[in-house]
């Protein structure tokens, strides 16, 4: 049944009545309309749905919405406008579509805010679950670069 | 579509004094003397309003797939116009015949198409817009005109210091005549063509706030979902509606052309539906379907009876007095276009009106779809593109159209449709699997003197059933760009129950491995250079030459390699662009894994609007490539697809994705396409590069570890 959930997003408080077994990512985008976390595949293989709880990068189409309350849930849309990610992510121009970036940019700001001088391989290794079918790897990798260097220097 | 009366009261409504249509070659003037009165939107074509509050809309008759369409557009318009960058806004244009596309008259984007299409016309267009306002301002000074400058966006009096914004010259800009010829700018004066001009939508695709189809919310909207046959032409045989119905949220079931629709207050209510309705199935119309039966269908078809596309007369002599005959076989599997945003769309049907929200490459498709459902006339179709979370061809599909319209018609409320993953990989059209095989005769002196293709493969391209010879099979084939004086080429019709459609590169994507993979075959058994021999065979185009000097030049062909064990060169003509690559790779002699380290790609594709997204485009068809290249195939079984997610169709990951460079050739000839031109390449530059690395020559795709073992091993 239904019930009334409590999830803290962003900093703020949202209240909705649903099923306790519904994925993360349909409260968010789908009920609460917070819709630039995307839906790509519902079972963790391409990193489209990827939100920080408590900090650390997780796939949110598998992760019950019962089992985010209490939790602290950070979106897209809650990564502020001029954090180096999102910063590099322009000048480098990283998109096409888009419809990926909104996880690979959350991929990408776990990254530099726990390792910000991180290798080729570790940012293969934090990257390799976001699918890009546009092909834009090569310049997400610069993009983390730049962020990263941007984290260190200041 | 639209008849003079609709056209007319458009015009009025918009409060437009002007309309003209565009076309590639001139602006004509369709319509009309000075209004009467309304004079507050300066329109001098159908794509372009300038307001007195200064703002320069540019509309679009082109989706936004990633390719940076949405910049490029209006950056011709503005440059011509002499407009400022900052006072130019887009919006989709209505899908009305006045704004769409001037060549195939349909608001659509594919084929590479949107600036070889679009590029004069805008030009055109914008140009007309900056010497009416010159001329306007020069009216209202009374002076003449060739005092008057154009410069971002203000008409200057060059001797008096004066000057109006192109705001304040609407009034008297929209009394006058649009001129049929206006001066294009020199390449010299272009101040953003040619520029690495910042992409419009990358703040909102960066800041979450970009809305693709799967981000549209309609006030009272159900989530629509639907039951679907297992295999191919399954029949229903029947499913549980109380069941279903039962389901907290669920409202509505509708049975209808595409299965049994489940419409829900939730989307997860509308899935719970969906499993609780446990529909049952017939056998499909070819239940022993399976990966294994298409692979032999598609080699036994290059036996099998074939509609001539090509046949020079000389063929048959020139195979008989070959010095050398080389033959080899190719096949290539059934492609997903595995679209990041999922198949999905939202509908609202009304009595007399229906509007529709669709991540589409034909928003013409659209209407059309949506029209014939409702049974509404084409101008009572609201349709609304948003961005596309991708498209390569596959979101000129309209399943989620139908299905949305068909469902909201059915119960009244807006209907969003969402497909899972496992729906859109298994409910989509793909590219065709192929087979092709291909007979050649060289001369004493390495010259190729006959070229004898078969290639086997679905329909994609055109109207109307088979058998019929499909350009998307063929093109690349009887248009070889290689000067060979004897061409035959035979297509075999595959008739199966798959659905297929475009892909990236319709035919490059196919017809680029083999006809390239096979010139490398040649060069060998010629004992020659693949670079001088393609050099050799193409010396009626020196832009084909060009691009394959230049990837030579930029790669260090030749020259020893640093941590790559093998190159390959190769070259197509596509979309009026030439290309060419050069591949490094290394391969594990243990796993069979091959890695790509660098691709090296020139391209000759005429001007360049935007030399960033021009580069992203090339780069990104590459990647594209890469992924079929090395990991793509789907699977069937049991008359239908067994491949269901990126957890068994598997796309290119970062770790596999080489270095790449592009080099533009710096060309004034005619404008080619560059969303797809370099995608063929990707696949045979590997595969020649594995034969210069080990020896080993790769007929099939893709190159799966086990593939490449096998290869090896027969070495």
């Amino acid at each position: 049944m239904a019930q009334s959930i409590t999830l803290k997003i962003n900093g703020k408080s949202y209240t909705v009545q649903a099923e306790p077994d519904v994925p993360l990512l349909w409260v968010i985008r789908e009920y609460l309309q917070l819709s630039g976390t995307k839906f790509g595949c519902g079972i963790a293989q391409c990193g489209a749905c990827t939100v920080h709880v408590d900090g650390q990068p997780m796939r949110s189409c598998q992760l019950q919405v019962i089992r985010a309350v209490g939790r602290e849930i950070t979106t897209i849309e809650g990564i502020r406008e001029d954090h180096p990610v999102k910063q590099a992510w322009i000048d480098i121009q990283v998109p096409q579509c888009g419809y990926c970036q909104s996880g690979q940019i959350m991929s990408a700001v776990a990254l530099v805010e726990k390792n910000s001088n991180p290798s080729e391989a570790d940012i293969i290794q934090a990257m390799e679950g976001n699918l890009c079918r546009c092909g834009t790897y090569t310049r997400i990798k610069q993009a983390i670069y730049q962020a990263a260097e941007e984290v260190r220097n200041s | 579509m639209s008849s003079t009366i609709d056209r007319r009261a458009f015009l009025t409504r918009a409060g437009l004094t002007l309309a003209i249509v565009a076309t590639p070659s001139s602006l004509k003037v369709l319509a009309m003397g000075p209004a009467a009165t309304a004079s507050d939107v300066f329109s001098p074509g159908p794509w372009l309003q300038i307001t007195p509050d200064n703002q320069v809309t540019v509309l679009l008759c082109k989706s936004e797939m990633g390719q940076g369409i949405h910049t490029a557009i209006p950056m011709i318009v503005a440059d011509e116009l002499e407009a400022d960058w900052s006072q130019v806004k887009t919006e989709m244009a209505p899908v009305e015949a006045e704004y769409a596309d001037p060549v195939h008259h349909m608001h659509a984007t594919f084929g590479s198409q949107s600036i070889r299409h679009l590029y004069q016309p805008l030009r055109k267009l914008g140009a007309a817009g900056r010497e009416i306002l010159v001329e306007a301002a020069a009216n209202k000074w009374n002076v003449a005109a060739s005092e008057c400058e154009a410069i971002q966006g203000k008409v200057h009096h060059k001797s008096s210091g004066r000057s109006f914004s192109y705001g304040e010259l609407v009034e008297e800009a929209s009394s006058l005549p649009v001129p049929e010829n206006p001066r294009l700018k020199d390449k010299s004066e272009f101040k953003l063509m040619g520029t690495p001009v910042a992409r419009r939508d990358l703040p909102a695709k960066v800041s979450g706030e970009a809305k693709f189809g799967l981000d549209t919310f309609v006030p009272g909207m159900l989530y629509g979902v639907v039951a679907r046959p297992p295999a191919y032409g399954a029949k229903m045989t029947s499913y549980d509606e109380q069941a279903a119905k039962k389901v907290n949220g669920v409202r509505h079931v509708v049975e209808f052309d595409r299965g049994i629709g489940i419409c829900a207050d939730t989307i997860d209510a509308a899935w719970k539906g969906r499993e609780a309705l446990n529909a049952q199935w017939g056998p499909g119309v070819e239940p022993g379907l399976s990966t294994a039966s298409m692979d032999k269908y598609l080699a036994d078809a290059l036996d099998m009876s074939a509609l001539e596309a090509r046949n020079d007369p000389g063929v048959p002599a020139a195979l008989r007095q070959a010095s050398k005959r080389v033959h080899a076989t190719y096949f290539l599997p059934y492609l997903s276009h595995a679209i990041m945003e999922p198949m999905n769309a939202t509908a609202h049907v009304q009595a007399d009106r229906c509007e529709t929200w669709s991540p589409s490459q034909s928003p013409s498709g659209v209407q059309g779809v949506a029209a014939r459902i409702t049974g509404l006339k084409p101008e009572q179709i609201k349709v609304n593109t948003p961005y596309l979370g991708g498209g390569y061809g596959g979101r000129g599909a309209t399943d989620g159209v139908h299905e949305a319209v068909s469902l909201s018609k059915a119960t009244g409320k807006p209907i969003k449709v969402i497909w899972t993953r496992e729906e859109d990989i298994k409910y989509e059209a793909y590219r065709p699997g192929y087979g092709h095989r291909i007979d050649a005769s060289l001369d004493k002196t390495g010259k190729v003197t006959a070229w004898s293709h078969r290639v086997a493969g679905s329909i994609v391209h055109g109207r109307g059933p088979g058998p019929r010879v499909d350009s998307g099979a063929v093109s690349g084939l009887r248009d070889l760009q290689y000067d060979i004086p004897n061409i035959k080429v035979d297509y075999i019709w595959v008739n199966k129950p798959i659905p297929v459609r475009p892909w990236r590169s319709p035919s490059g994507s196919h017809n680029g491995f083999t006809v390239e993979s096979f010139m490398d075959e040649l060069a060998h058994a010629a004992n020659q250079d693949p670079v001088e021999f393609r050099l050799k065979h193409l010396q009626h185009s020196p832009r084909a030459q060009r691009v394959v000097e230049l990837a030579a030049e930029k790669s260090g062909w030749g020259k020893p390699l640093t941590g790559a064990e093998g190159r390959g060169i190769t070259t197509y003509y596509t979309d009026e662009a030439y290309v060419a690559a050069v591949a490094e790779v290394s391969v594990d002699r243990k796993t069979g894994v091959i890695d790509v380290h660098r691709i090296v790609c020139s391209v000759d594709g005429g001007p360049i609007i935007n030399p960033d997204t021009a580069e992203a485009q090339i780069a990104g068809a590459l990647i594209m490539g890469l992924s079929a290249a090395l990991k793509e195939k789907v699977e069937f079984a049991d008359g239908g697809v067994k491949s269901a997610n990126f957890s068994d169709y598997h796309t290119l990951r970062m770790s596999q994705a080489p270095n790449i460079e592009v080099h533009f050739v710096d060309s004034d000839a005619k404008i080619g396409g560059l969303g797809e031109p370099s995608l063929p390449l990707a696949a045979p530059s590997v595969t020649n590069a594995i034969f210069d690395a080990t020896g080993a020559r790769i007929r099939r795709l893709p190159l799966t570890p086990e593939r490449v073992l096998e290869a090896l091993s027969r070495v």
